[in-house]
C-alpha cells in the first residue's frame, strides 16, 4: 500500500568515485536524504514505518561503479521535470551524477521486474598476454557448465555460472590495463556476478575496477 | 572525488570501506594551499562511533566557519584497515583532502572514553608521528586533546602536548589564533607556543608540570616547572551556549546516532554523586526554545534527516520542555519527522512527554533508578522512589509501551547484598505489573553496570568494589532475575577494572598504555577486541598494580593525580558530599536549593542554574 502516486520518474545516474565504497543500503539512504533536502513531494509507503517510494533497478555490489544506474521515483504531486532536476542536482553528493530524468507510465511493471541483464566493463592488471586472455575467454565460452560455489551469509550455495554469461570479450588495453567486457544475466531467476566471472577466469586478484555500464531492461532486450 | 589508486587497492580488502572515503554531504574541503592553519579533528574510535559525537560536529563547523582555518576529520581505522595501511605503507590521512595527518598544524583528539586510549597511539603511529611528546620537534603537528577524559588526562600526559579542560568552543579558536600569530613570527618554537598556550584559561600543558611521588606510590606534589604556569587549571565554560551547528556532516554509513541532534541544555541539576557528567558539566544552561526550534529546522533542511534528538543529560528537567515539544511538533506536523528525547526522568510526566512524541511505541522507554534500595539511592543522591518507578512503569505499560529498559549499577559505595537483592525485588515488581497490564507481551531489559568512581565526583576517593564481590553480585542477580520477559545484561568485569584504573590513574600509566598498545591492544572498548591479558602484562612490565588505582580508598589528604585541574567544584563540597553519602543523606538538586558546589563562584555567575522563565527568557 502506498500513498497517492501521481507521477513516476525514471532517474538514470552514475555512482562513482568514493561512492563506489558504499553499500546499496547506504546508497538508498543517500538518495532518500537528497530527495528530502530537495523538498520533492515523494510518495511514501503506508504503515507504521512509511518509506519513500523509490525503486532501484538492481543493487550494485560494493566496490563496483555504475555508469547508468536506474531508479524509479514515485511522487504524490506532479512536478515539472526541469525543476525536479535542478532541485535534485543541488542536493546530490559528489559521486552521484544524474544523466537523465524521464517521466514513465505509472501502469508499467515496476523497474526491478523489468531487468533482464547487466553489462560490465572490468579492468585488470596485465598478468598474462592478451592472447592467453582470449584463450581463457574462449575456453570459458566453450564450456557447457561452470559449477561454482559461493559463500553467502546463509551458507554455501552451488550454482552454474555458464548460462549466466551472455557475452564475454576481450576489449583491448587502456592505460596499461586490460579491459574485459561482459553481459551477465540479471533477472528474477539468477544474477551473474562479475567478481565470480573473474575468479573463474583465474584473474580475481588482478581486477582493478568493475563498472556496470548498462542495466538491460526487458523492452530493450 | 576520485580516490588515489593506492588507497583504492587497500579499500577493496577491508570491511566497510566507506568509513575511509569521506565525501559526505556537508563535509568541508577547503583549499589546502591557501588556508593558513590546518586542524585535524581525530576521534579514536570507529567512524560509526566518532560520527555520532556531538562535540566533534560542533568544533568542525565552528573552525571551518573561520577564514584562514580548515578542520578535517579522521577516525581510528578498524583493525583490518590498520593492517592494510601498514602492509601498503600508507600513512593515515584525513577524510576531506586526504592529507597525511603529519601535514596538519594541530591534531586534536577527542577523548571521551578511557578505553579508546590505545587507538590514539595507533593513529599517531600510522601517521608516522612519534608517540612521545618529548620526541617531537617543530616539524610535527602539535597534539591536542579535549573531551571528558581530560578531567584526568594524566595517563595520556606522555603522548599529548596540550589538553583542553572543559568546553572547547572558545578555547580552540583562541589556540588557533595564537598558533597562527606565533608561527608566522620569527623564532617560532614548539615549546614557546606551548608556554604561551598555557596562559590561556582551560589549557593544560603537562610537560610544564613535574609530578613527584611518595614512597608508597601516591602523588606527593604536582608543581609547575616555570613561573607563569598556573598551579591550578580551571576548566573553561561558555557562559552562554553558542548557536547549535547548522550543517552536520551526513554519513553514508549507518552510524550509531544517525539523526539530527540538538543540545537543549548543558549541565544537570540533579547532583547524582556517581555521575561525572553531572558534576563536571555544571552549571546548567538551557538553550532558549526559539534557538532550539531554529537549529532543528536548519539541520533538517541541510541534512535530509527524518529524526531529531533533543540532547541533554536530563531532558525532562528542561524548564520549558512541554512548550518546546509542542512547538516542535507543530512546526513539523505532516512532515514525517520523528522526535526523540533521551535521558528521561523516572516520573509520569516523562511518560506523558514520550507519549506526545511517539506515535508508535516500538523503541521502548528507558529509566535509570541506578540502585535497588531507597537507602542506596540516598547514598548516590538519585532521588527516585520505588513508587515513582512503579507509577512510571505502569503509565508506560498502559500507554502501550511493551518494552521498558531499566539501568542499575552494582558495586556502589556502602552497597551490601541486600541492596542488590532490592534490585531484583524492584524488577520483579515491575515485571509483575507489566504482566498485569499487558500479559505476556510485557518485556523488561535490565542492564546492570559496574560502578566506577570518577575524578571530580564525591566518590573520587572511594575504592571500587572487589572483583570477586562484583562477580558474586552479578551471579546473584542472574539467579534472582531468571524470569519470563526479563532480559538481564551486565558489564564486563575486566573492562570496568581497566576503565577504573585509567580514569583515576597518574602519569605513570603512560608506560602501561604504550606497552599494552605495543603488545597489540586495540579497540579495547569493543568486547570482540578487548584482551585483558595484554593489559595485565603491561601493568606488570611497568611495575604497577592496577589495584593500587582501583581498590584503594583514598584519604582526604592524598594528592589526587588530577588535583591541579579543577572542574570549578570546591574540594570542600565534594568531600562534604562524600561524607553525607556515607551517612546515607541525600543531597540537593540545584533547581531547588544551591548546594554551594563552587561553580557559581569559580565562574562568577550572576545566576545558577541558568534556566528559562515561563516567558522564555533566562531567569
Ligand atoms: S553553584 Fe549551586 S546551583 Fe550552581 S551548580 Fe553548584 S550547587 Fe548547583
Amino acid at each position: 500500500m502506498t500513498s497517492h502516486e501521481v507521477q513516476r520518474l525514471r532517474i538514470v545516474f552514475a555512482k562513482r568515485g568514493s561512492l563506489v565504497y558504499i553499500s546499496h543500503l547506504d546508497l538508498m539512504r543517500a538518495w532518500e536524504r537528497a530527495l528530502r533536502r530537495a523538498g520533492l513531494p515523494v510518495a511514501h509507503t503506508q504503515g507504521f514505518n512509511p518509506r519513500p517510494r523509490l525503486l532501484f533497478a538492481a543493487a550494485l555490489a560494493l566496490g563496483c561503479s555504475g555508469r547508468a544506474e536506474q531508479l524509479d521515483l514515485y511522487l504524490e504531486q506532479r512536478i515539472d521535470l526541469r525543476s525536479a532536476a535542478s532541485a535534485l542536482l543541488a542536493q546530490l553528493p559528489a559521486g552521484l551524477d544524474i544523466s537523465s530524468i524521464t517521466e514513465m507510465d505509472l501502469t508499467l511493471p515496476n523497474l526491478p521486474a523489468q531487468v533482464v541483464a547487466a553489462e560490465y566493463r572490468v579492468t585488470v592488471e596485465p598478468a598474462i598476454q592478451p592472447a592467453e586472455f582470449q584463450q581463457r575467454i574462449a575456453a570459458l565460452l566453450g564450456s557447457t557448465t561452470l559449477p561454482r560455489r559461493r559463500e553467502r551469509p546463509d551458507g554455501v550455495r552451488s550454482y552454474d555460472l555458464r548460462p549466466l554469461v551472455q557475452e564475454l570479450r576481450f576489449a583491448g588495453q587502456e592505460h596499461g590495463l586490460q579491459v574485459l567486457s561482459t553481459r551477465l544475466q540479471a533477472d528474477g531467476q539468477a544474477t551473474g556476478r562479475p567478481d565470480e566471472l573473474m575468479a573463474e577466469l583465474g584473474m580475481a586478484r588482478q581486477v582493478r575496477s568493475i563498472e556496470r555500464v548498462r542495466i538491460v531492461l526487458k523492452e530493450e532486450a | 572525488m576520485t580516490l588515489p589508486p593506492s588507497l583504492e587497492r587497500v579499500l577493496t580488502g577491508v570491511s566497510k570501506p566507506g568509513r575511509y572515503t569521506g565525501g559526505e554531504w556537508n563535509s568541508v574541503s577547503k583549499s589546502w594551499d591557501s588556508t593558513r592553519v590546518k586542524v585535524a579533528l581525530a576521534y579514536p574510535d570507529s567512524y560509526e562511533v566518532g560520527m555520532s559525537n556531538l562535540g566533534m560536529g560542533i568544533l568542525y563547523e565552528l573552525l571551518n566557519d573561520q577564514a584562514g582555518v580548515l578542520a578535517e576529520r579522521v577516525y581510528a581505522p578498524w583493525v583490518d584497515m590498520e593492517r592494510a595501511l601498514r602492509e601498503a605503507g600508507l600513512p593515515l590521512c584525513s577524510l576531506e583532502t586526504r592529507h597525511p595527518l603529519r601535514c596538519f598544524d594541530l591534531l586534536g583528539f577527542s577523548l571521551q572514553y578511557e578505553l579508546n586510549y590505545t587507538n590514539v597511539l595507533t593513529m599517531l603511529d600510522l601517521a608516522g608521528i612519534p608517540l612521545q611528546a618529548n620526541q617531537r620537534d617543530e616539524s610535527w603537528p602539535v597534539i591536542l586533546a579535549g573531551g571528558s577524559c581530560t578531567y584526568n588526562p594524566e595517563p595520556m600526559a606522555d603522548f599529548v602536548d596540550l589538553f583542553v579542560v572543559g568546553e572547547g568552543e572558545e578555547v580552540l579558536p583562541e589556540l588557533v589564533r595564537l598558533y597562527d600569530r606565533m608561527r608566522s613570527a620569527p623564532g617560532y618554537s614548539r615549546t614557546g607556543f606551548l608556554r604561551a598556550a598555557a596562559a590561556i584559561g582551560g589549557v593544560y600543558v603537562p610537560s610544564l608540570y613535574r609530578v613527584s611521588y611518595c614512597g608508597d606510590g601516591t602523588v606527593a606534589a604536582i608543581d609547575p616547572l616555570e613561573p607563569g604556569v598556573p598551579a591550578r587549571v580551571d576548566k573553561r565554560i561558555v557562559p552562554v551556549l553558542p548557536p547549535a551547528p547548522s550543517r552536520p556532516v551526513v554519513p553514508f554509513l549507518e552510524v550509531v546516532h544517525d539523526r539530527v541532534a540538538v543540545e537543549i541544555m548543558r549541565g544537570c541539576s540533579r547532583g547524582c554523586r556517581f555521575c561525572q557528567a553531572g558534576m563536571v558539566y555544571r552549571p546548567v544552561r538551557e538553550r532558549p526554545v526559539e534557538q532550539v526550534l531554529d537549529a532543528v529546522e536548519r539541520q533538517l533542511a541541510h541534512t535530509g534527516h527524518e529524526e531529531v534528538s533533543l540532547v541533554s543529560l536530563s531532558s525532562t528537567d528542561y524548564t520549558l520542555i512541554r512548550p518546546l515539544l509542542t512547538a516542535l511538533l507543530d512546526q513539523h506536523a505532516g512532515k514525517r519527522v520523528s522526535v526523540s528525547l533521551p535521558s528521561l526522568r523516572t516520573d509520569a510526566f516523562s511518560v506523558e512527554l514520550a507519549q506526545l512524541l511517539q506515535r508508535t511505541r516500538k523503541s521502548g522507554l528507558t529509566f535509570a533508578p541506578e540502585a535497588g534500595s531507597e537507602r542506596l539511592r540516598a547514598v548516590i543522591n538519585k532521588g527516585v522512589t520505588a513508587d515513582d518507578l512503579l507509577a512510571t512503569a505502569e503509565a508506560a505499560f498502559r500507554s502501550g509501551w511493551q518494552r521498558i529498559k531499566l539501568y542499575f549499577m552494582i558495586g556502589l559505595p556502602t552497597e551490601t547484598d541486600d541492596d542488590v537483592l532490592a534490585i531484583a525485588g524492584l524488577v520483579r515488581e515491575v515485571q509483575a505489573l507489566g504482566r498485569r497490564v499487558l500479559g505476556g507481551r510485557a518485556r523488561l531489559n535490565v542492564s546492570v553496570s559496574t560502578f566506577i568512581p570518577k575524578p571530580h565526583t564525591p566518590f573520587q576517593w572511594a575504592a571500587m568494589c572487589p572483583p570477586g564481590q562484583v562477580a558474586a553480585r552479578q551471579a546473584m542477580l542472574q539467579r534472582e532475575l531468571h524470569l519470563r520477559g526479563v532480559d538481564l545484561s551486565w558489564s564486563d568485569e575486566a573492562t570496568s577494572r581497566l576503565e577504573g584504573a585509567l580514569s583515576r590513574g597518574d602519569r605513570r600509566l603512560g608506560a602501561v598504555i604504550q606497552r599494552a598498545w605495543e603488545l597489540g591492544a586495540r579497540f579495547d572498548a569493543w568486547a570482540e577486541w578487548f584482551r585483558p591479558e595484554l593489559w595485565a602484562s603491561a601493568f606488570a612490565q611497568a611495575g604497577l598494580d592496577p589495584q593500587f588505582y582501583t581498590r584503594r580508598e583514598r584519604a582526604r589528604e592524598e594528592v589526587l593525580p588530577w588535583s591541579h585541574l579543577s572542574a570549578g567544584l570546591s574540594a570542600g563540597f565534594l568531600w562534604e558530599e562524600y561524607s553525607r553519602a556515607r551517612l546515607g543523606e541525600a543531597g540537593d538538586n540545584c533547581r531547588e536549593s544551591c548546594a554551594g558546589c563552587g561553580v557559581r563562584e569559580t565562574f562568577d555567575l550572576s545566576a545558577c542554574p541558568v534556566t528559562l522563565g515561563a516567558d522564555g527568557r533566562a531567569e
